[in-house]
């Protein structure tokens, strides 16, 4: 028996220049991150980039080469796991198979030496939506009802902070719709600091108040979805967070709220608190930002946009929208999503049209970053 | 046993849709007694006519000069009882000694092998094996020179004065080891580790360390994630190994006859050898092999229901 040590301070959970080195390779390459009591906080990132070794950490299932981890004001390095304050969701669950649903989410109230379990458990069953389903074995339950009963098995204890190791990556994609909502749900109600990993960018964006997306180690950066989305500040967050189109360009002037960057076959407008400090840059844009106009129906140049004149090269008609990959009359390949709203006219291959999109919607990043950073080794959109 | 067939094409009748094929999967469902049948016929040739006729003989009276016929007399059973019941009960205390301590010995073995050996793991696997190359009588003659009254083993536990203590609980007499049953117990807990070793290492691999993790994540100790997560995970490996070494150290007579002394540390298997092939008491040798092999059944059932392994995944 081993009561958890206790908690003081903000119950914020810290990491600080937190180093875990395999070897000669570096999993978690220096992590600095302050998670906020009460936040469902996501670590996305795509495999191997030590999000989970991170979570490991975090569980006392590793131990950091060197940096500290605090909950509050309480050091948890070198702690044992058993005495940490934190439970985990494990990946595949890693329920207790020769306990039934009851005992696996007794198991931790009773190593702590609880008495009266039995309604806890009965309370927590309930908000799971597993009520009935104590004396069932995990190996009788479907994926969403073992996925809960983790939760439920992790919850009970109450912990400073819930550790969610990829929880969905082992549902079919409705149930994992489905219980992103519900875990969503569970912690507005409980109010645990969530922490939650995953390689799933529409997953991360859907359930966290806050993303931190790391790539090799590191975290490239720390925000919102809305702000990781509109405003990335590397091109590997361009390109794994939803698509990016980049184009390469030289920044001709910086006049008061615009930079003006020239681009193969036009100048493009980018608003000066987007801009790197460099002059070679990314000029990037979100392909639904991208609006197609008929060559023949261009009114004018009035309007402060973007513009570039291209041919569509290839249509493919996804349901909800309309995605065209066009060439720039200077050679760019640029990729547009159009909302089939009714309004939309289809284009054919060869269609000249004209781009266009507001500045506002407008990003640049460092040129001296790889374009195709967080893009998926198959070309395909991750 | 007649399958249904297709019925041949004039019995159809011209207005009615042409009968359904026979299914297709007949085949198949033939198929696993076919598989089962070597088996089945080794079974019936090698063990269920021999345990009749065991039985039978058992249950005869005469002499091996008058010969012996079936009288349906179960004086033999009683007078197998009355006079080897010992050797019985020492049989008993001999294997469940011998597999206690092979479990002691084999389940941190197969532990460390299963989580802890890394590429040291087949090293071991193949270190357990390795005796098997050798002949069982020539492993056991071993012994008897390493736990001759001259040898290391009896020097260094004289000198600690260890032989004391284990004259005192009767495991030795003299300062000796060699001709007690102590020496017959370490012979059966030698022989028989291996196939306690194997099936423990089998399930303790396969376990999921993931669901040690777990536990350690729910505030269990080691010492309360191994009690309430990998011992009775390990159960069926555990219930696997111990009938493997308990059953047949039971009848064994080898090491009894190699390493003990007779008649002080004769088991039964000694005794069914003797009345079978010397004195040539056929029914009583026959009585004691079946209550031997009746008794060894009711423990081994009463055990795996105790150990519940049929309620285990």
């Amino acid at each position: 028996m081993s009561d958890p040590i206790s908690v003081a301070g903000d119950g914020a959970l810290r990491l600080v220049s937190l180093y875990k080195r395999f070897g000669p390779v570096a999993a978690v390459d220096g992590i600095d991150l302050t998670i906020p009591s009460g936040s469902f906080f996501a670590l996305l990132g795509p495999s191997g980039c030590g999000k989970t070794t991170t979570l490991r950490m975090v569980a006392g299932l590793e131990e950091p080469t060197s940096g500290r981890i605090l909950i509050g004001d309480v050091d948890l390095a070198g702690q044992k796991p058993y005495r940490r304050p934190v439970n985990t969701v494990f990946q595949n669950y890693a329920l207790f198979p020769h306990l039934d649903v009851f005992q696996n989410v007794a198991f931790g109230l009773r190593r702590r030496g609880v008495r009266d379990v039995a309604a806890q458990v009965e309370q927590m069953l309930a908000m799971v939506e597993l009520s009935g389903y104590e004396g069932r074995r995990p190996a009788q339950l479907s994926g969403g009802q073992q996925q809960r009963v983790a939760v439920a098995r992790a919850l009970i204890n109450n912990p400073s902070v819930l550790l969610l190791d990829e929880p969905l990556g082992a549902l079919d994609l409705k149930l994992r719709r489905q219980m992103q909502l519900e875990l969503k749900r569970i912690q507005a109600d409980v109010g645990t600091t969530f922490v939650h990993v995953t390689h799933d960018q529409e997953e991360a964006m859907t359930m966290a108040d806050t993303v931190a997306v790391m790539n090799s180690g590191r975290i490239e950066q720390l925000g919102s979805p809305v702000e990781l989305y509109e405003r990335p500040r590397t091109t590997f967050v361009a390109n794994f967070l939803g698509q990016s189109n980049l184009i390469d360009g030289t920044v001709e002037s910086r006049d008061g709220d615009l930079a003006i960057v020239a681009v193969p076959g036009g100048r493009l407008a980018v608003h000066m608190d987007r801009m790197p400090d460099t002059d070679q840059v990314h000029v990037g844009v979100r392909p639904e930002k991208l609006n197609l106009t008929p060559a023949d129906q261009v009114s004018g140049t009035a309007s402060q946009r973007n513009r570039l004149a291209a041919v569509v090269t290839e249509s493919r008609f996804i349901g909800v929208s309309t995605e065209y990959a066009v060439r720039t009359d200077a050679g760019l390949q640029l990729t547009a999503f159009v909302q089939n709203a009714g309004r939309h006219q289809p284009m054919a291959p060869g269609a000249e049209v004209e781009v266009s999109w507001d500045p506002a919607h407008t990003f640049a990043l460092d040129v001296r970053q790889a374009a195709d950073a967080g893009l998926d080794p198959a070309g395909a959109a991750l | 046993m007649s399958a249904p067939t297709a019925q041949p094409p004039g019995l159809v009748h011209p207005g009615l849709p042409t009968p359904p094929p026979p299914p297709p999967r007949l085949r198949s469902r033939r198929l696993p007694y076919l598989l089962l049948l070597p088996a089945l016929a080794w079974l019936a040739i090698f063990f269920v006519v021999p345990t009749i006729t065991l039985f039978s003989t058992s249950l005869q009276t005469g002499s091996i000069y008058e010969g012996y016929a079936l009288t349906f007399s179960f004086s033999n059973y009683l007078d197998a009882w009355s006079r080897f019941w010992p050797q019985m009960l020492r049989s008993l205390l001999y294997a469940g000694a011998a597999t206690v301590l092979a479990l002691l010995i084999a389940y941190p073995l197969a532990y460390t092998m299963a989580f802890k050996a890394g590429r040291w793991r087949n090293v071991l696997l193949i270190l357990v094996i390795a005796p098997f190359f050798t002949s069982f009588l020539i492993r056991t003659l071993a012994w008897k020179t390493i736990l001759a009254d001259n040898g290391i083993v009896v020097e260094v536990l004289n000198a600690l004065r260890i032989t004391d203590v284990l004259s005192a609980i009767g495991l030795t007499t003299d300062d000796r080891i060699l001709a007690t049953p102590l020496a017959v117990i370490t012979g059966l807990t030698y022989n028989f580790l291996p196939f306690m070793i194997l099936p423990l290492y089998a399930t303790l691999e396969r376990l999921d360390v993931r669901l040690i993790e777990a536990a350690s994540d729910l505030y269990a100790s080691p010492f309360a994630a191994f009690r309430k997560i990998t011992l009775p995970l390990s159960m069926p490996g555990l219930v696997a190994g111990t009938l493997l070494t308990f059953i047949p150290a039971c009848g064994d007579y080898i090491n009894a006859q190699l390493l003990g002394s007779m008649p002080a540390t004769a088991m039964i298997g000694n005794v069914i050898d003797a009345q079978f092939l010397r004195v040539l008491a056929y029914p009583t040798a026959a009585a004691l092999s079946f209550t031997l092999m009746v008794g060894v059944v009711a423990i081994v059932s009463m055990y795996v229901r105790r150990a519940g392994t049929e309620r285990l995944l």
